[in-house]
């Protein structure tokens, strides 16, 4: 640190007319990174000291060549569509849930609230209840749910579907409120106070301006549920994460290996997929 | 926007909704799920039991204090990944940004993709047989996975970034480390600032759940006392959890207020 300041100091002090700015960034950046780095014992070294680079190397070894088998390869193609199967289902019960909390939450379709600024007490105390569910739905790490549901469950693919279920419907009514909300309250507004009912009004004045929004975030959370679902697998819902929970218990470095390609080659396809789809959209 | 936009021709319509339709189909048959198991009366049952063996959350003094402890792992293993990764994202970012010859640039980007593809998890998971129980490997899993993350953020960033201020101190004769401090950085920062903080706000969850494979913090006394079924135990973890990460997202989100006045 003190020899970052001194350097600075004498080298750029005269010129530099942001060194404040820049010493300013520095210290903060090390008052913050200092003690950081103590708490978590963060020690690189320790990774080349003459014991744990030894079995680094061992395992590092293991894991050339990748094991490619034919008879492995297919079992790790099932795992993977187990993976994406996980993810589309856990966004199917995600959607069934989040669908008809959006339309409670969002204010946009709030009757008392038409032609007046303030809403009437009792619906706004229950959209202020269904928000605070939705940010208790969020707030929980989607790993938590799996752990907790992999014990009501046992270990398998529900417990993963269920868990995306319930911390992605948080998520997704968040976000399709705020699409919401964000569009122009006209139509809706215009249909709520001719008569029509709310669900009318989101059918035929929200939902034709923000439906390719709409669509189009769905996408891209199937895309992030995939990556979830791969990741809970670890802890024993099934599908790829599991795999490589059981090949890296048995220091099985060829099976990782093909496993993190297989990993990494599902996420660059579903981001593919998704982005080919969204970009159609527009 | 979609007004304008012509409608697609129905068939073509059809063919996407049945297309989709069939693969959930498909998603739903292939998966083993106890759909009957989670409408079930007795599994309601169980989970019943279960959940209610979570209250009330342990609250006695020194387990309070080793939630604490706890909390605080988690806040730096959270905090240092993120930092490490802002400093190496941007050194990545420089030679993946267009100004290099392409064959750099192309490289360093494969890299990036290739840390940011492998989530932290795995990474963690992987790091344990390296460098042993603890919180380094999962601080170490943070940096690499948001390394590649950011430095792609930073590098589209470069990419974006008017050219003008560059060129006309290059014009004038000043060096690449110049016109990098001068030009490069000054209009690059509040991006980077808000793009780590987000960040900061993904590895906060991230850093909650790590030790679930051993890599310290909040995650390890959640599978420690899970696995005992030490339920009391186990929901004030999780409470320390969601307190941990609406802390870090109001604060997160009052610094970006802040900075962006």
């Amino acid at each position: 640190m003190a020899h970052i300041l001194s350097q600075s100091a004498t080298t750029h002090l005269p010129k530099d007319a942001a060194w404040r700015g820049r010493l300013t960034l520095l210290i903060v950046v090390g008052a913050l990174l200092y003690p950081s780095l103590v708490a978590t014992q963060f020690k690189p070294w320790q990774l080349f000291d003459a014991q744990s680079s030894q079995s680094t190397m061992q395992f590092i070894a293991h894991f050339l060549p990748p094991k490619f088998t034919a008879e492995f390869l297919i079992e790790l193609l099932k795992s993977a569509w187990i993976t994406v199967a996980i993810a589309t289902c856990g966004m199917c019960f995600a959607l069934f849930t989040s669908v008809p909390l959006t339309l409670f939450v969002s204010s946009r379709f709030s009757i008392s609230r038409l032609g007046r600024a303030k809403m009437a007490t009792l619906p706004f105390c229950v959209r202020q209840l269904l928000r605070w569910l939705l940010v208790a739905l969020r707030s929980i790490p989607e790993l938590v749910f799996a752990l907790l549901l992999v014990r009501i469950f046992g270990l398998g693919p529900t417990a993963g579907v269920v868990a995306i279920a319930l911390s992605y419907s948080g998520m997704l009514a968040k976000v399709y409120a705020e699409i919401i909300e964000s569009s122009d309250e006209h139509a809706s507004h215009t249909l709520m106070k001719n008569g029509s009912s709310r669900l009318q009004a989101f059918l035929y004045g929200t939902l034709p301006q923000c439906s390719y929004e709409l669509l189009s975030y769905t996408i891209y959370r199937w895309e992030c549920a995939i990556r979830s679902a791969s990741i809970m697998g670890m802890i024993g819902a099934g599908g790829l994460g599991q795999q490589l929970d059981a090949a890296l218990k048995m220091l099985e470095g060829g099976e990782v290996a093909t496993i993190l390609i297989v990993f990494m080659l599902l996420v660059g396809l579903a981001d593919a997929a998704s982005s080919a789809f969204r970009k159609w959209l527009n | 926007m979609s007004f304008h936009k012509a409608p697609l021709p129905s068939w073509k319509l059809t063919a996407i909704v049945i297309s989709i339709t069939f693969f959930i189909a498909i998603s739903f048959v292939t998966l083993d799920l106890k759909l009957a198991a989670i409408f079930d009366h007795a599994s309601w049952f169980q989970a019943h039991e279960f959940i209610s063996g979570f209250v009330p959350p342990k609250l006695t003094a020194p387990f309070i204090h080793k939630i604490l402890a706890a909390s605080y792992e988690t806040l730096a293993m959270s905090m240092t990944g993120t930092l490490l990764a802002a400093i190496f994202g941007l050194l990545l970012a420089l030679p993946a940004s267009h100004q290099q010859p392409v064959l750099v640039r192309q490289i360093t980007r494969l890299l990036l993709n290739g840390l940011r593809s492998i989530p932290e998890l795995v990474w963690a998971a992987i790091l344990l047989i390296a460098a042993g129980l603890g919180p380094f490997p999962g601080t170490l899993a943070l940096a690499l996975h948001t390394t590649g993350v950011l430095g792609r953020l930073f590098a589209d960033s470069i990419e974006n970034l008017p050219p003008e201020p560059a060129r006309a101190l290059q014009q004038n004769g000043a060096t690449k480390y110049n016109v990098f401090l001068y030009a490069t950085l000054p209009l690059l920062m509040p991006q980077m600032v808000s793009y780590s903080l987000y960040r900061w706000e993904n590895n906060i969850r991230a850093a909650a759940v790590l030790g679930v494979v051993g890599a310290g913090g909040l995650g390890q006394m959640l599978y420690y006392h899970l696995s005992l079924f030490q339920t009391h135990h186990a929901a004030t973890v999780i409470l320390a959890m969601v307190g941990l990460i609406v802390l870090v997202d109001s604060l997160s989100y009052s610094l970006r207020q802040y900075l962006t006045r």
